[in-house]
């Protein structure tokens, strides 16, 4: 077994002692197979600075993201009020999210609720942690790899951030090559608005066929996403033209994780 | 000239086309305000910064750089052409001939500027109707643009065109008669058109016109009449102009710094909060919180154009229809019923009929029809990502998505209609607290298996 070290919101509070900061796991870096590898890579870059963090764990729940793009904002607040509920319980003041939509709903949305929390995406938090000198990356095993960087909607467009994931990549003395579409000009995997958890209405392709095509276009070794849900869109994209062999979809975190050989 | 028939006239040109154009810009500001209140009085400072970026300073038309450079030719040529206007008023109204010739070496410069620019503005109109008719563009020749918008587009484009050739014409003429008058003491005297020798317009004034000179009869009586045709064309095209505008795409020559003024300048990612929904979830929580009782209870989400704010309706009567917003659209591109410009061209088109429907029977007025379902089906709405490429596109700061988002919360809070998928993905998150099938109990397992 991997050797991470996890510790709960209700541990620390068992213990008298407050963590440094809450992180938000989300459904996807709970539950689903491929994001929990980015889940894990997270907590070895937490568990390496050694910063002393927390998991809500069974504490957690859907922030309502999806509810709320779905135009549900009944089933929406009532997630958000427990949630508040829960976090205002543990007084907590920093929040970490492994997914900018778990980090736009917390940051933006929650504070009308009651709940007003410091909101971070991963990738901010790894931006921070090398610029401070708290972890030290050696980009040596990306040396002469080729990696674009797909914009996840809820961090660049929706939160204005598009610089933390690039600064943390540009740290691989690796080529960082930009999509035609990318930044302010992104072009959705089209997971978003719930669209994750349906089927796409009828039309001529799949969103994310159209941007997996852009991304291959770059003939990149790998395709670098800040958001599960991105990651599920591209890499289903990236098999549907028979790249998996050649192009790996991850995640910054896992990137900055090989990277420090976590 | 001297006062005359010819002032009458103008004057009650003038006299019509203001009365007209506050009736109906009247009607227009009341339909607006149909629309729930919202407060966007807030951040002065960053608004008129807003402004002037994106308004003033067409920061977002640039991105698309060929017609984003044109477009600044013609929105430089509106604004700055129209202070001729002034002048031609002035003229009609008094019965003199270039009122402002008194500025003298900055009255040069002024129409030499107004002449550059009319040109520039003929070229980037050219250049307009090329895109639309000859290079068809896509997305300038869509569905949603059949019929009444693609031809106003090229009517507004044809008109800019002939008003402009319209004002280098009458300088060409009014040059070619100041030129003239020593050869010709004597028909100037018979004609009484003394004053076109007397505006004292210096040759260095006209830097385009002069070459449209040579092809002026010789008569001078023919190209009196010329620049009387043109200036009488060009001044009527304007009043035409204003008429015309408040049933056109082209209204946002003057609602787009409104609305940019009052854009909304939080982060993209936050929606709006249903303050009515909160009351019913705070009362769930808490028994014994009475909620405010201010008003009826409204509808959870909009069925209508009056369930949405009057910025919403603003931003509908601002859209040009230039379909930036379509062209990012992941969905429109990828061949979804989605256009999120046809979104802003339905609220427009029924806010529009409901209008229509109060000047007739008065406020009591009701049809059968709403926005959602009549205009916009489920099926667009359901296409949305919610990715904000939409909003991010357009050149002022109208937001589509906060109406798609509206009538999808109506659509699953009152008509309880959501997509199937969402209804099981709505079940999930309010059972299991995630948007799949998984025991709450399981949520930590990533961090112990391997």
């Amino acid at each position: 077994m991997e050797n991470i070290r996890v510790r709960t919101m209700a541990d620390y509070l068992a213990n008298g002692e407050k963590p440094e900061i809450l992180f938000w796991v989300g459904c996807a870096g709970s539950f689903d197979d491929r994001a929990k590898k980015i889940t894990k890579a997270i907590v070895k870059i937490l568990n390496k600075v050694e910063m002393s963090f927390a998991v809500l764990g069974t504490e957690e729940s859907c922030t309502g993201d999806p509810a709320k793009r779905a135009g549900h904002e009944f089933l929406f607040q009532m997630q958000a009020m427990n949630n508040i509920t829960v976090l205002n319980g543990y007084e907590v003041q920093k929040i970490v999210t492994g997914c900018p939509h778990c980090f736009n709903t917390l940051k933006n949305e929650y504070p009308a609720l009651g709940g007003n929390y410091e909101v971070i995406h991963h990738t901010q938090l790894i931006d921070e942690l090398i610029k401070t000198g708290r972890l030290k990356v050696e980009g040596g095993s990306f040396k002469g790899k080729k990696i674009t960087f797909h914009d996840p909607c809820y961090l660049g467009r929706a939160n204005n951030e598009y610089e933390a994931p690039r600064e943390v990549i540009a740290k691989l003395d690796a080529e960082l090559v930009e999509m035609k579409r990318s930044k302010a000009n992104g072009f959705c995997c089209g997971a978003g608005g719930a669209q994750m958890f349906k089927e796409a209405e009828p039309g001529d392709r799949e969103v994310n066929i159209d941007r997996s095509e852009e991304a291959l276009e770059l003939n990149p070794n790998i395709i670098a996403a800040g958001c599960p849900f991105c990651n599920t869109m591209m890499t289903d994209g990236v098999k549907h033209f028979n790249k998996e062999g050649e192009v790996k979809v991850l995640d910054v975190a896992e990137l900055i994780a090989q990277a420090a050989d976590l | 000239m001297h006062f005359g028939i010819q002032n009458i006239l103008f004057i009650i040109a003038l006299g019509a086309t203001g009365f007209f154009a506050f009736k109906k810009f009247s009607s227009i500001i009341r339909n607006i305000q149909r629309g729930k209140s919202l407060d966007r009085n807030n951040n002065f400072g960053q608004r008129i910064n807003t402004l002037v970026r994106v308004a003033l300073g067409q920061s977002k038309m640039v991105t698309r750089p060929i017609a984003g450079v044109m477009h600044i030719f013609v929105y430089v040529g509106f604004v700055v052409i129209n202070l001729e206007i002034l002048e031609i008023i002035t003229d009609g109204i008094l019965g003199t001939h270039r009122a402002f010739n008194f500025l003298g070496p900055i009255y040069n410069i002024l129409i030499n500027s107004f002449e550059i620019l009319a040109v520039l503005v003929i070229l980037g109109c050219v250049v307009f109707l090329a895109r639309r008719n000859v290079v068809k563009l896509k997305r300038l020749n869509m569905k949603e643009l059949l019929g009444w918008p693609r031809n106003d587009a090229n009517i507004i484009l044809t008109i800019e065109i002939l008003l402009m050739s319209a004002f280098l014409t009458m300088n060409a003429a009014d040059w070619y008669l100041s030129t003239q008058m020593n050869e010709w003491p004597h028909i100037i005297k018979n004609f009484h058109i003394e004053h076109y020798a007397h505006s004292g317009v210096q040759k260095e004034a006209f830097l385009i016109s002069p070459w449209l000179s040579g092809w002026m009869p010789n008569n001078l009586t023919y190209v009196m009449y010329i620049e009387r045709f043109c200036w009488w064309f060009h001044i009527i095209g304007v009043f035409g102009f204003i008429l015309y505008l408040p049933n056109s795409k082209h209204l946002h020559i003057l609602f787009s710094f409104p609305n940019v003024f009052y854009s909304n300048l939080e982060e993209k990612g936050k929606f709006t909060n249903l303050e009515s929904v909160t009351n019913e979830v705070k009362a769930m929580f808490d028994p014994s919180f009475v909620p405010p009782t201010d008003g009826t209870p409204g509808r959870f989400g909009a069925k209508d154009v009056e369930d949405l704010t009057w910025k919403q309706l603003l931003d509908a009567y601002t859209c040009t229809e230039c379909g930036r917003c379509t062209s990012s659209c992941p969905a429109n591109q990828t061949g979804k019923l989605l256009s999120p410009r046809k979104i802003m061209m339905d609220t427009r088109d029924r806010l529009e009929e409901i209008g229509k429907g109060i000047d007739k029977d008065g406020n009591d007025f009701k049809d059968e029809k709403s926005l959602l379902h009549d205009y916009i089906s489920p099926e667009e709405l359901w296409a949305c990502t919610s990715c904000n490429a939409c909003v991010q596109a357009c050149p002022v700061n109208i937001d589509p998505l906060s109406i798609i988002i509206d009538l999808r919360r109506y659509l699953v809070m009152e008509e309880s209609a959501p997509p199937s998928a969402l209804a099981n993905v709505f079940a999930n998150i309010e059972n299991n607290g995630a948007p799949w099938q998984f025991s709450p109990v399981d949520r930590l397992n990533w961090a112990t298996e391997d």
